[in-house]
């Protein structure tokens, strides 16, 4: 139906999408600030990886596994965090976004410099690309649940003021390590798509650069909300290919735009407080007003 | 074999607390993670690198490193940060990768993405006391660090001015309450950090010889770790903690061959000792 480019592209999308709902209920409804983010993709990628190449798991076998030992793995990860807040937590991840890269890098068990190669598709890519798409509404479909349900009001309380929710009788550390887990066993979805997509990973692709992408996804597009996290993806992860004919200028733009947005838009394109969400609101409320009254 | 590596640590410690004192001082009055810092320090390594190439003299490339990267300082504090101040943490924090992405790539646009040279050792000799031999480019390092910090030290705990600067990170409102004037105060902790940051810049260019776009990348996430060690906006707490990362790392790895690259490694010190002292090491809650 289209060409194998815009596909590849397509599906790119798909996963950046994911990983940005992900990383939106750590720090987007928890407040948990994550700029490590990218380390629990690539354990999500790395325990794929292994788990077909070693003991020649297929696709849908592998899949349940991988998202349980990431989920394990990050609430596991996430203990430490729990020691330390706001700046402290986010320089923390960035520390376990670093010591995680080194691992894959330096461990010969994770293929070192060379990466992992070799790992079995057993789809076309027009229907990994439907594939991905049916993952990703699961997640959006997921991300609605959760925002409705209780998990979802204690994880804002947390956001909010955490003593106050400490106060009202939520657990704290129960919530913040379920946020953890949540997100990252959506990473880990993430990782087997990526793992099966590619066929090969290496330690340079789940680096800190990756991580600040992946904020600069939710922060761009509005934190703390959905559609803001879905078009932060989509833009950030189009950009590089519009861009591609002014290849030399392409980072700076992408700074440029992070520092632009911060300063004059904090609340990104989709936030709450945002020009387009009010604008919309107003618009919307009018309609509704011209409705009424019959004019 | 482990004096020798005592020098080479102490040396690159010394030039990560030049670094890190820059972000522990912003820290200390605006609670913002200066990321963008780093790329100050870039900044100082190519003015002094121009200077250089002007009037070949080290210490007019130092100063003009160290001049520039203060002017630098006030500019991003009065023009980014100051309107951010009232919004939520991470809004400053990815204004200031943000920012940091586009400084690495001006630099890589204008100077090119190569490694430049940047021989400006002025040569003050080298000290050799039986087995320790501490070389020409270590020796400019301790003596320019050890010069910067006695001046520090003297400002922050003996002028009027650094008895402000120490009243406004305590407790910003309650200075300004008692007539500091707190904005003209922040101003003087990012210029005098930019200028460490500067400084910094040229003595690592010229201690290895080198000066390229990206050489802050590593310094910028290292100066965060030892910034959180020594307890986020304390200064003698980062001091030790540049001394203690660029020791425990050069020690670890020049001599357990441990299979592991040092930048994981001040993480991996970080994270332990964050720990069993969620505050840093000299922070206080």
């Amino acid at each position: 139906m289209f060409s194998g480019y815009i596909i590849t592209v397509a599906i790119t999308i798909g996963i950046y999408v994911i990983l940005a709902i992900s990383l939106n209920i750590i720090t987007g409804y928890a407040g948990q600030i994550s700029l490590g983010h990218a380390a629990f993709w690539g354990i999500g990628a790395y325990c794929s990886a292994l788990l077909s190449t070693r003991l020649g798991l297929p696709f849908w076998a592998g899949l349940p596994l991988t998202i349980a030992i990431t989920a394990l793995i990050g609430s596991l990860l996430a203990i430490p965090c729990l020691r330390v807040r706001e700046d402290f937590l986010a320089i923390t991840t960035i520390g376990i976004n670093f010591v995680v890269q080194a691992v894959f890098l330096y461990v010969p068990f994770f293929g070192g410099a060379m990466g992992i190669g070799g790992i079995r598709s057993p789809f076309g890519i027009s229907s990994f690309f439907w594939i991905t798409l049916i993952f990703v509404l699961l997640c959006i479909a997921l991300d609605r649940w959760l925002v409705r349900s209780w998990i979802g009001l204690a994880l804002e309380s947390l956001r909010e003021d955490e003593t106050a929710a400490a106060i009202s009788g939520i657990d704290v550390v129960k919530f913040k390590v379920a946020a953890f887990a949540i997100g990252s066993g959506l990473t880990g979805l993430a990782g087997h798509l990526y793992a099966h997509f590619m066929t090969f990973i290496s330690a340079d692709d789940f680096g800190f650069p990756q991580s600040i992408l992946i904020i600069s996804m939710i922060v761009f597009g509005g934190i703390g909300t959905l559609r803001g996290a879905i078009l932060g993806a989509v833009i950030l992860a189009v950009a590089p290919e519009i861009f591609r004919p002014i290849l030399d200028y392409r980072i700076l733009i992408y700074g440029a735009l992070l520092i632009f947005m911060m300063r004059f838009q904090p609340g990104g394109i989709l936030g709450d407080q945002s020009l387009v969400p009010r604008i919309f609101k107003a618009v919307h409320q009018k309609g509704l007003t011209l409705m009424r009254t019959g004019g | 074999m482990i004096w020798q590596q005592f020098a080479n640590g102490l040396a690159i410690g010394s030039v990560y607390a030049l670094i890190a004192l820059g972000l522990t001082m912003v820290y200390g009055v605006l609670r913002i993670l200066h990321i963008a810092h780093a790329g100050v320090y870039v900044l100082g390594a190519y003015l002094g690198l121009l200077a250089f190439r002007l009037v070949p003299n080290f210490w007019l490339a130092l100063g003009a490193g160290m001049v520039g990267c203060a002017l630098a300082g006030i500019i991003i504090q009065r023009y980014l940060y100051m309107p951010l101040l009232a919004l939520p943490r991470i809004v400053p924090l990815i204004a200031s990768i943000g920012l940091f992405i586009s400084l690495e790539e001006v630099y890589r646009l204008i100077a090119g993405p190569y490694v430049i040279s940047f021989p400006a050792n002025p040569g003050l000799g080298s000290i050799e006391w039986g087995i320790v031999r501490i070389t020409n480019n270590q020796l400019l390092v301790f003596l320019v660090t050890f010069a910067l910090l006695a001046i520090l030290w003297f400002i922050m705990s003996k002028t009027k001015l650094g008895l402000a600067m120490q009243a406004t990170s305590q407790d910003l409102e309650t200075a300004s309450v008692m007539g500091i004037n707190t904005e003209r105060i922040i101003a003087a902790n990012f210029l005098i950090g930019s200028a460490l940051a500067g400084a910094a810049g040229v003595l690592v260019g010229v201690y290895f010889n080198s000066v390229y776009p990206t050489m802050g990348s590593i310094p910028a996430y290292k100066a965060l770790a030892i910034v959180v060690l020594g307890g986020l906006g304390s200064i003698t707490g980062t001091v030790l903690g540049g001394l203690l990362i660029g020791l425990g790392e050069t020690l670890l790895i020049g001599l357990t061959n441990i299979p592991f690259p040092r930048d994981g490694l001040a993480f991996i010190i970080m994270i332990l000792i964050l720990m069993f002292r969620p505050y840093g090491l000299l922070g206080k809650e």
